[in-house]
């Protein structure tokens, strides 16, 4: 990689948009309160980050009910997962190169 | 522009993400140590049923193939499966409190789907084979069986559970190689490896 601050993804330098990605992408889905209680954040402000990544199309979102509670579970897309491992590539060559 | 270590702060977040979302780490140590008592009483209860005052390792005049014996050692398994069960559940809602999280989550979720299918799988096999007739392998098939359900449902939770399933299946094995002795690999698998690996688990996460 000759430049990795190419390769740093904008969307993904916010922290908690990041810390969702890593668990959609370590998990096949999840849903909104195990989100919400791993992260320790408000409802709020996870829905506005989801949607930031559901913008960028790095995450799916599909909604069911579980009895009649609803249930929204969320997924790393192909997209996401590509855009998210470029990153963490670029985040572990940026600290290779500056510990040089 | 973000310095070298916010790098690296972003890169530990991740991981912990990962391990965190992934796995159940409310899961008590403590509740397997007192799992493996409840299953070294029950062996000790049946070892005076049938073998008492023999020695387990020796010669004996009952064998467990009397319906009243089997119902008996059933109804042993079955307290101490729903005795170890509850403390597991009970203790690991303590801790998952003290963690500040629910016990109930994807990471517990997936790993109670992954402990049931071998298990229930194994349970229903082993019914059907004692219904047959075929006692012997029933020690060696609840052992294998276990350390099939805990290596499946590892990856949710701390690496000791694997180890703990590898241990099984490998008793499971050697039991089906010595019949006979089904009771003393029952109660090493299900009474002191619990034990071993409970407190190995308690004075690693749960200090």
């Amino acid at each position: 990689m000759k430049n990795p601050f190419e390769h740093l993804d904008k969307v993904l330098e916010h922290s908690v948009r990041l810390q969702i990605m890593s668990v959609l992408v370590a998990n096949e889905s999840y849903d909104f309160n195990s989100l919400k209680e791993i992260l320790g954040l408000t409802d709020g402000s996870i829905a506005s980050h989801i949607k930031a990544l559901e913008k960028e199309k790095y995450i799916s979102i599909s909604k069911s009910f579980v009895g009649k509670k609803p249930n929204t579970r969320y997924k790393a897309t192909e997209r996401g997962r590509t855009v998210f491992k470029k990153h963490l590539d670029a985040l572990e060559e940026l600290i290779k190169q500056q510990k040089k | 522009m973000k310095e070298v270590q916010d790098y690296e702060k972003d890169i530990a977040s991740i991981r912990n993400m990962m391990e965190r979302s992934v796995k159940f780490i409310s899961l008590s140590g403590l509740s397997g140590v007192i799992a493996g008592l409840y299953a070294l009483a029950g062996a000790s209860y049946v070892y005076y049923l049938i073998y008492y005052p023999y020695s387990p390792f020796g010669f004996r005049f009952y064998y467990a193939n009397q319906s009243e014996v089997i119902i008996h050692l059933l109804t042993v398994a079955i307290i101490v499966l729903v005795l170890s069960i509850g403390t597991g559940f009970w203790f690991s809602h303590r801790k998952a409190k003290k963690l500040g999280m629910s016990i109930w989550n994807r990471a517990s979720q997936q790993l109670m789907i992954d402990l049931i299918i071998p298990l229930a799988t194994g349970g229903l096999f082993i019914l059907i084979l004692l219904s047959r007739g075929y006692y012997g392998v029933t020690a060696p098939a609840c052992l294998i069986f276990y350390g099939l359900a805990l290596i499946n449902a590892s990856r949710n939770t701390y690496s000791e559970v694997r180890y703990l399933g590898f241990t099984e299946i490998i008793l499971g094995l050697i039991s089906a190689l010595i019949p006979g002795y089904g009771l003393i690999f029952w109660a090493i698998g299900f009474g002191a490896m619990h034990i071993v690996y409970g407190a190995v688990m308690h004075f690693r996460y749960d200090k």
